[in-house]
């Protein structure tokens, strides 16, 4: 699927044919080669200075793409190039030197900050550790340095996590990835757990960044509306597979995958009038347990349009014009779209 | 509309170390037969403890319920001890409660079929095989497939979308007049939301329950709601029908969450407009408006010198709204 990559310039990350496949089970009573494919052959590039969305419902295998690029788990099959080095393959001592530039902020920024460590010690620990060497003066004037780039006041330094609000410590989850200088930075869910009146300002916050530094983020979320909002592409995953990639504008506007338009239409807007004049869409049933996935598109049982073609073959990603791919063997675009609608009206 | 829950002044506190926690204070709402009423607020601004008061479960100590009514179809509950025989009819058989995480609602070392056939028995007096099979019909009613086999399976066997349904399954079979949803949809995947949602809205529709839901989701409120209350800081800040309010927020909270929540149809490039600040700590309360640190809209002057804004009409059809701004500036036009 060497397709999405038709890109002149090197990009900054580029997945190709990704797979993460688990032992599922142990012991004498389970089956001997069942495995989870809790990743199967997901591609997609980022360029640099972009950000790249991955949503996706609990279990689709989005956090485990995350931690295959910062190699938490080793790719069972597949590449991942970091500005065109093959880092699947490096031995570890060699991807060392990409760990500083590739970052993670975690979801929950309680359990990710060492809850008997100051704010100056957690962010000392991410200056210190390239190795060299740092006077106090310096690592005191990097510490106040990143405190100002998230929008912490200096006095914060010596506080603990348990005496910040949920925001603070969200930005020093921040201020501690930004420590290492990194290019590209794994956002995990990182808004998620904050109230929506904080997660505004955090979403602003990456945005800024963004622009000041030039970082490249994968932005990993299942909430389709902040997706949107932050990312220039976005993909959507659906049981281990990437099932549909476009253009952000595009999300609302022209999916053509029947799941991402069923997410949509399960998302509500909060505007009284057009939510009320939204055509409702209530998926069926549950996502299949990924040990025993469905033969052919991993969809098909919740799928409406499903036919035996979709039950026997899994649907490639297809380029549907303008950067946007699509794994369906019925997409909704033109005739069948328009059918969808005067069946509707 | 004939009001089924009229709650009056009601006034809960927590006392802790650091002193009174006011997590409710001098709150009034009510809910009409059938009607989905909704609470917003963000974490910590008392939207929960106010529906656990209505009920008595306010854990005690520290919290109490220090004063107000909770007339529920005519009859103050308050005036009845939360151990009461009254209050453990209600609880339950009549009034229903649904949590956000299902798994810590439901006994994990009893089959669901045991947890529902028991309540069935407490409130309606059925005998055994009798309050099985109406567990066996409201589990099919809620839509989980293969409900006698279901019947015998234990919590963790389950999705977290169908021990949600079971929630509503154990509400459903004592056919409770009100149904109280705190977050019954947060821990889950938006798809299976939808469902659960609509499910909650089909036992409206068919059998005239009243809802209540508790949420931080303004999307949910948006979609499924009659009536919504705002809630910051242990207050109800604004009330009015779900399109007045959305539509024309009155209290500036109101107003600055809706503008700090990303929208799917929004243009790409319009900057999502953030509520500065974090919500306050309801044990440091001073007597201005709660909101007045975070607020864009406070006037120097008035705002900063008068005490807490109460309630006022803020437009037709029952929209009103507690701010300085709407009661001082205009009278002062």
């Amino acid at each position: 699927m060497t397709d999405l990559s038709v890109k002149n310039s090197t990009p900054l990350l580029q997945v190709e044919g990704l797979h993460m496949s688990f032992p599922a089970g142990s012991g004498i009573a389970s089956k001997k080669h069942a495995v989870v494919r809790a990743v199967d052959n997901v591609s997609f590039t980022i360029e640099e200075g972009k950000t790249f969305g991955l949503v996706g419902e609990s279990g689709c295998g989005k956090t485990t793409v995350g931690k295959c690029i910062l190699r938490v788990y080793r790719a069972t099959g597949g590449k991942i190039f970091y500005m065109g080095t093959d880092i699947t393959g490096l031995p570890d001592k060699q991807f060392n030197s990409f760990r500083r530039e590739i970052q993670l902020i975690f979801q929950d920024p309680y359990g990710s900050l060492d809850p008997r460590q100051s704010v100056y010690s957690i962010l000392k620990e991410a200056i210190v550790c390239d190795g060299k060497r740092h006077s106090k003066e310096q690592i005191r004037a990097r510490v106040n340095e990143l405190l100002g780039l998230v929008e912490l006041a200096p006095a914060m330094s010596g506080r603990y996590p348990h005496e910040m609000s949920g925001g603070q410590r969200q930005r020093l989850g921040i201020a501690r990835a930004l420590a290492c200088e990194p290019k590209l930075v794994v956002c995990d869910e990182p808004v998620s757990a904050l109230d929506v009146s904080i997660q505004a300002q955090i979403i602003n916050l990456f945005k800024e960044l963004q622009k000041k530094l030039g970082l490249t983020y994968l932005f990993i979320a299942h909430d389709l509306a902040v997706v949107r909002h932050i990312a220039d592409t976005i993909g959507v995953m659906y049981l281990g597979h990437l099932v549909e990639v476009m253009d952000a504008e595009k999300l609302y506007t022209s999916p053509v995958h029947p799941y991402t338009r069923a997410l949509l239409s399960a998302v509500p807007i909060t505007d009284y009038d057009v939510e009320r004049s939204r055509r409702r869409e209530v998926l069926q049933g549950e996502v299949p347990s990924p040990i025993n996935a469905p033969s052919g598109c991993p969809f098909h049982p919740r799928c409406k349009y499903a036919t035996d073609v979709c039950r026997q073959t899994m649907p490639e990603l297809r380029d549907m014009g303008d950067g946007h791919f699509s794994a369906c063997h019925h997409p909704c675009t033109g005739a069948a779209l328009q059918q969808e609608q005067t069946a509707q009206g | 509309m004939e009001k089924l829950l009229d709650v009056r002044n009601l006034r809960t506190s927590f006392f802790t170390s650091d002193g009174e926690v006011r997590a409710v204070n001098d709150v009034s709402f009510h809910v009409g037969a059938g009607e989905v009423v909704a609470i917003v607020g963000e974490s910590g601004c008392g939207k929960s403890v106010t529906q656990m008061s209505v009920v008595q479960l306010v854990q005690s100590p520290p919290g109490r319920i220090l004063g107000g009514e909770v007339i529920f179809e005519g009859e103050d509950l308050l005036k009845y001890p939360r151990k009461s025989r009254k209050m453990m009819s209600i609880r339950g058989a009549k009034i229903a409660m649904i949590f956000q995480e299902p798994m810590t609602s439901l006994n994990p070392v009893l089959t669901v079929g045991s947890q529902l056939s028991e309540v069935i028995r407490t409130h309606t007096g059925a005998r055994r095989k009798d309050a099985w099979n109406s567990g066996i019909k409201a589990l099919e009613s809620v839509g989980i497939p293969d409900p006698e086999r279901r019947m015998k399976s234990y919590p963790f066997e389950m999705s977290g979308g169908m021990r949600q349904r079971v929630m509503i399954a154990i509400a459903a079979a004592c056919n409770a007049k009100l149904i109280i949803a705190d977050e019954p949809t947060t821990a889950l995947d938006v798809t299976t939301q939808a469902q659960v949602m609509e499910l909650l809205l089909s036992l409206v529709k068919e059998r005239g329950t009243s809802l209540i839901i508790v949420t931080h989701n303004l999307g949910l409120v948006t979609r499924y709601a009659d009536r919504i209350y705002v809630m910051y800081a242990g207050k109800i800040v604004e009330s009015g029908t779900t399109r007045d309010l959305l539509t024309e927020p009155k209290h500036p909270y109101t107003a600055g969450l809706l503008r700090s929540v990303p929208r799917l149809d929004a243009q790409k490039d319009v900057d999502l407009v953030p509520i500065k600040g974090s919500p306050p700590n309801l044990a440091e309360l001073d007597w201005r408006c709660a909101f007045l640190p975070r607020c864009r809209c406070a006037l120097e002057g008035t705002c900063d010198k008068l005490k807490q804004p109460v309630l006022a009409p803020a437009g037709e059809r029952e929209h009103f709204a507690a701010c300085h701004l709407l009661t001082e500036v205009s009278e002062n036009d």
